[in-house]
């Protein structure tokens, strides 16, 4: 905990990096809530493959904290049933790609049956796990999910940046009586953010479904979810030494897509560049483009909008070919002095 | 007033296991072989058999009349399974299905009206005509599944809720001879028994997945057995008396904490795989005959109470022209409810959600939904 003066205000900050925020949030939760548990592979003695889930076995034990076989289809469809029948299920895929395997269960057993039993049948569950690109795990292990889920209507799908986000996108997915896709960055786990104490209460929730604007422009604005954000911020730093001030939009949430914030700051700058990890093609970035087409927005735009994503190829090993599959910093730049027309 | 029947055999068949306890236990119920059916029972059994049997017999006409569309899976000739299950477990136990669904539907308490108006798509419908056929729910019914094998693990996880939750309730999932080989059946059977879950997991085993019989899909047709390290029961499914028996069994068996159980019904269904399927590709007319004229589960149940002067032919008579007024209600209502109205389209995409904007089929549209 670090005090620091603001505005002539003693605060204290909490240095807590994401892993310890999701770790926290759901130990608050499970606290919170007798009906809340987590189920996944290696969740509980091993203290969760990327630990994630550690300590909360030794703290609530084997009825709370589930170890599953290597068997996706079934613990996916377990967590499921449980939460039709009133439970609050926290379902980990170790990664989002071996949801693939469970993809059904999360589609058309979770995501359509509020809508099937014309709202007889809720399905309260949580399904999280690190999503998109890691280092070095090759083409099957590195595939980003949000366009794919945020498809289909009937789920929420959250993609959070910080450990604020983690947080408090966390309790809310948690506390939410709808099927949550909660795609966390393998890579961000171990980054360290700045806490506030209202951040630390165990009652701070972020509200599905709303963006957050990380950083103030005039210039350009940069949308961007998940890791990329902070390519965005480092981005915008150095273009702030040419004079070019970006504004960059934290998604937070993939669906519901919080347009209201995309297009307020669209007609703001007047430019628009995407920024996502995962595949261009029917991707995040192509549905927010459309969308600001669609809208009021378009009418404010001085030049096309365009998207900054992961190269459309399984992602190779090797570290050079792994770098260059991936949006740098400097493609951030490349694209918004494009569009710029600088 | 009551008369109790002279009771009949129900045979089991068990799987030998290696635990000696455990096959103490198996052979003493094996020994129970008889079961006791009272009057009431038995009038209430038909009832509501033979309910089922005219509630689809007249799904059937409806479909042919284009009132009804898209999938109809009839029930005709299973009845005795559903109600057998009902006969042996609570209220308050849950149980999911697969998509032929209706008779269950119907067991676990959702009138014939409301069943009938969901066939049409009416707002009368169980689920407001948004789901259909095969996605009707009700208390402690999870449905009406559509993907083939997806409610098993589902029921697995019902089962794990109960046991969390320490109410001493079961779990009865089905599937049929067609779903019993995917794969996420068998991870089901391994968590469940595993972590012990209060499963009863049934195979309605009616010899053929949609025209595939069970010797062309399946190298192993002893569907009690494939739980391999779960017991297994086979049971003739025509009989509802030896479903409600080995139901208990097992209800007590998982109640007890001992596990999940694997049962085989054997049944058969009289329609083909659905409405599109005259079911006559893939076995003869005759087959189907032999079934109805020798082991149709409501001539055996009227039969047996006859022949024990449990009912009249005049009751029973009574009973079917009750019913024949029930389903033709439940019809007339299901041909003349309206519609669901438009603007309830996107609603019931979220739960305990505030309203929210649903985009049209254009972006001009901008569509109204509310939980």
């Amino acid at each position: 905990v670090a005090s620091v003066w603001i505005l002539s205000e003693c605060v204290s900050l909490f240095q807590v990096n994401v892993r310890d925020a999701l770790n926290q949030a759901m130990d608050e939760e499970l606290e919170r809530d007798e009906r809340v548990f987590l189920l996944g592979e290696e969740v509980a003695q091993y203290d969760g493959a990327y630990k994630v889930s550690r300590g909360l076995w030794k703290k609530y034990g084997d009825k709370r904290i589930i170890d599953t076989p290597i068997t996706e289809m079934g613990f996916a469809g377990i967590a499921v049933g449980a939460a039709f029948a009133g439970l609050r299920p926290i379902c980990e895929f170790m990664t989002w790609n071996f949801s693939m395997q469970a993809i059904d269960q999360v589609i058309n057993s979770a995501a359509k049956t509020y809508y099937m039993s014309a709202g007889a049948q809720p399905v309260p569950i949580v399904f999280r796990g690190p999503n998109g690109s890691s280092a070095g795990v090759a083409a099957q292990h590195s595939q980003c999910f949000a366009a794919w889920y945020g498809h289909c209507p009937g789920l929420k799908v959250v993609s959070p940046w910080n450990s604020e986000d983690a947080r408090g996108l966390l309790k809310a997915a948690i506390r939410d009586d709808n099927p949550v896709v909660f795609l966390e960055n393998e890579l961000m786990y171990g980054v360290p953010f700045d806490l506030s104490e209202d951040v630390m209460q165990k009652d701070f929730v972020i509200p599905i479904g709303k963006a957050k604007v990380e950083r103030r422009g005039t210039h350009i604005t940069l949308v961007s979810h998940s890791r990329c954000v902070g390519f965005c911020l480092d981005a915008a730093s150095v273009l702030a030494k040419e004079g070019v001030e970006c504004e960059v939009v934290n998604l937070r949430t993939i669906r519901p897509l919080d347009v209201d914030t995309i297009e307020a700051s669209v007609m703001k700058t007047g430019h628009l560049v995407t920024v996502e990890g995962g595949w261009p093609q029917y991707g995040v970035g192509a549905e927010i483009c459309a969308r600001v087409m669609e809208g009021p927005a378009f009418n404010y735009l001085d030049a096309p909008a365009v998207r900054v994503t992961g190269v459309d190829i399984p992602m190779p090993y090797a570290k050079i070919l792994e770098d260059h599959s991936v949006p740098q910093i400097k493609d951030i730049i490349f694209s918004v002095k494009k569009v710029l027309n600088m | 007033f009551s008369w109790t029947c002279l009771f009949y055999t129900t045979h089991f068949y068990h799987t030998l296991l290696n635990k000696p306890e455990m096959q103490n236990e198996m052979e003493t119920s094996s020994s129970n072989l008889s079961a006791v059916l009272t009057r009431e029972q038995g009038l209430q059994y038909y009832r509501t058999m033979q309910t089922m049997r005219r509630m689809e017999l007249k799904a059937d006409q409806l479909y042919k009349q284009k009132i009804i569309r898209g999938f109809c899976h009839l029930y005709d000739g299973q009845e005795a399974c559903a109600m057998g299950i009902e006969a042996g477990i609570n209220p308050t136990d849950h149980l999911i299905t697969a998509y032929r669904a209706h008779g269950y539907t119907f067991t676990r308490g959702v009138c014939v009206r409301e069943i009938m108006a969901e066939l049409t798509g009416r707002r009368g419908g169980v689920a407001k005509g948004k789901g259909g056929s095969m996605h009707m729910y009700a208390k402690h019914f999870y449905g009406g599944n559509g993907i083939v094998g997806a409610q098993v693990p589902l029921g697995a996880g019902v089962a794990l809720a109960c046991q969390y939750q320490g109410n001493n309730q079961v779990c009865v999932a089905l599937y049929g001879d067609g779903a019993a080989n995917q794969g996420q059946i068998f991870e089901s059977f391994n968590m469940a028994a595993l972590w012990k879950l209060p499963c009863i997991f049934i195979c309605e085993n009616n010899k053929f997945g949609m025209g595939t019989s069970v010797e062309r899909s399946s190298a192993s047709t002893d569907y009690f057995k494939r739980g391999d390290y779960i017991p297994g029961i086979k049971v003739d499914g025509m009989d509802v008396l030896c479903v409600r028996e080995a139901i208990k069994f097992a209800a007590d068996y998982c109640r007890a904490g001992k596990g999940p159980i694997v049962m085989e019904l054997e049944t058969y269904r009289y329609h083909g795989h659905s409405m599109s399927d005259p079911g006559v590709s893939y076995r003869s007319r005759e087959e189907i005959q032999e079934v109805r004229s020798k082991s149709d589960p409501i001539t055996m149940l009227k039969e047996r109470m006859l022949s024990n002067n449990m009912a009249s032919v005049e009751e029973i008579k009574e009973i079917d022209v009750d019913i024949r007024k029930v389903i033709e209600d439940a019809a007339q209502f299901a041909i003349s409810d309206p519609e669901p109205p438009l603007d309830e389209l996107c609603n019931h995409i979220f739960a305990n959600d505030l309203p929210m904007e649903v985009r049209g089929t254009n972006p001009w549209v901008k569509l109204k939904s509310v939980s």
